[in-house]
């Protein structure tokens, strides 16, 4: 069950704390490769871990939507503009999917945003990225949504049974939207040389941060090693970057594109494709909110929610009204 | 109730018909005209259903995890009342 109130009302930290059998329960139906529900005891650690990555992980669904938004005006044509209408809305479900399963820990959705609206809890970085041209759309769709697919895949089977719930459903709708950006790709590269260059141009800009949306390298990647203990992580970030780099690097030969990397060569002895060194520097700027677009985001949610206010406040005099009506009837 | 704490509600949806509802997740919403609403937007957009249910979260009883092996184990020891339990003897068969 996915109701927030119960999570609340058990006294599920006090004797987590008190109890020592606790931990050696919890991890016994860890290692049994178990799924942890709601209301089940669990190490506060644990609890508190989830929250933050499942609510950042919400944060960046519903802030994703912006660098697409600001096509659906500029979409080149009425079937492009639906698709993509499609897409952001599904983004915003997924936050949805998302917010109910932190919910399920026993925090507020409200808060939730509070702390994203107060720089208190953070966002991937990649949607930190500009979108100047229509291609970007296109690169997005095939390789930040094509990272987050191999990133979300093996949470479908992650200990905490709400979030895997959400990642499964998740997962099924972002496998077309990696399909539409690689489609828009394709049509560019293989259209007029000024649009071929320009899907070029937005391949060569979204190449190397995709390969940073896996995280730093598994010796400098601190939360990684406990979140694998508890089920919550199953490969690490450099695996999960090498599938991603496998997958990719064939494709982007049958969509007439190169990827910016001189040292990118398929290694015969491993069978996976070997690749230049990532200057992580950037990445840690970005997250340090010196991204390009890093106060603009913000800027443009806390203004998107704040104008949204009348449309909650109208629902709710809505609902009280026809309260009012049915007590009389 | 405020805007920040409207209630929260289970969804549930019929796939096709012939099944049953199943939980599919669940949503705030100020009534429940707004949740079934809502609840087409979220988890309907790709023909997943034929009917929705949606109620609300704090309705539902439900049994204790703290107690579950008091509570479900006395079907354990009846293995009696599965058909693998009894044995048959060779050659006779739709039984």
């Amino acid at each position: 069950m996915y109701g927030n109130h119960d999570t609340t009302s058990v006294p599920v930290e006090a004797p987590a704390a008190d109890d020592p059998t606790f931990d050696r329960d919890f991890m016994a139906l860890i290692d049994d490769d178990g799924r942890v529900e709601p209301r089940d005891a669990m190490p506060d650690a644990y609890r508190r871990g989830l929250v933050r990555q499942i609510a950042q992980h919400a944060h960046s669904e519903i802030i994703g939507m912006q660098p697409e938004g600001s096509w659906i005006g500029r979409a080149p044509s009425l079937k492009r503009k639906a698709i993509l209408m499609a897409k952001v809305q599904d983004e915003a479900g997924h936050g949805l999917y998302l917010y109910a399963a932190a919910e399920t820990l026993g925090v507020d959705r409200a808060d939730l945003l509070d702390r994203l609206h107060t720089g208190r809890q953070k966002y991937s970085s990649i949607f930190n990225y500009p979108t100047p041209t229509w291609a970007d759309i296109g690169a997005i769709g095939w390789l930040v949504d094509g990272a987050a697919i191999t990133n979300q895949v093996p949470i479908t089977k992650c200990s905490y049974g709400p979030y895997a719930r959400a990642m499964v459903r998740i997962c099924k709708e972002e496998s077309f939207h990696q399909r539409q950006g690689f489609e828009i790709l394709h049509t560019l590269s293989h259209g007029s040389p000024q649009q071929h260059a320009m899907a070029q141009d937005a391949v060569d800009r979204w190449w190397w941060p995709s390969l940073m949306m896996f995280g730093p390298p598994d010796d400098d990647s601190p939360n990684s090693a406990r979140s694998m203990r508890w089920g919550i992580k199953r490969f690490s970030n450099d695996e999960l970057r090498q599938r991603f780099v496998d997958m990719t690097a064939p494709q982007s030969h049958a969509l007439g594109l190169s990827l910016p990397d001189p040292e990118l060569a398929f290694d015969a002895l491993t069978g996976h494709w070997r690749y230049g060194e990532i200057d992580f520097t950037e990445l840690f700027e970005v997250i340090k909110g010196n991204g390009p677009l890093n106060a603009q985001r913000m800027a443009h949610r806390t203004d998107a929610h704040e104008r949204g206010d009348w449309v909650r406040e109208a629902a709710l005099g809505y609902a009280a009204k026809h309260a009012r009506t049915e007590a009389v009837a | 109730m405020t805007t920040r704490d409207w209630p929260l509600w289970e969804v549930f949806v019929r796939a096709r018909r012939g099944l049953s509802h199943s939980h599919v997740g669940s949503l705030h919403a100020p009534d429940a005209e707004m949740a079934v609403r809502n609840a087409r937007d979220v988890f309907t957009r790709r023909e997943e259903g034929v009917s929705i249910w949606v109620v609300p979260a704090a309705a539902i009883s439900a049994s204790s995890p703290d107690e579950k092996d008091a509570f479900f184990d006395p079907a354990a020891d009846k293995v009696y009342r599965h058909p693998t339990f009894y044995s048959v003897p060779a050659g006779v068969e739709h039984l």
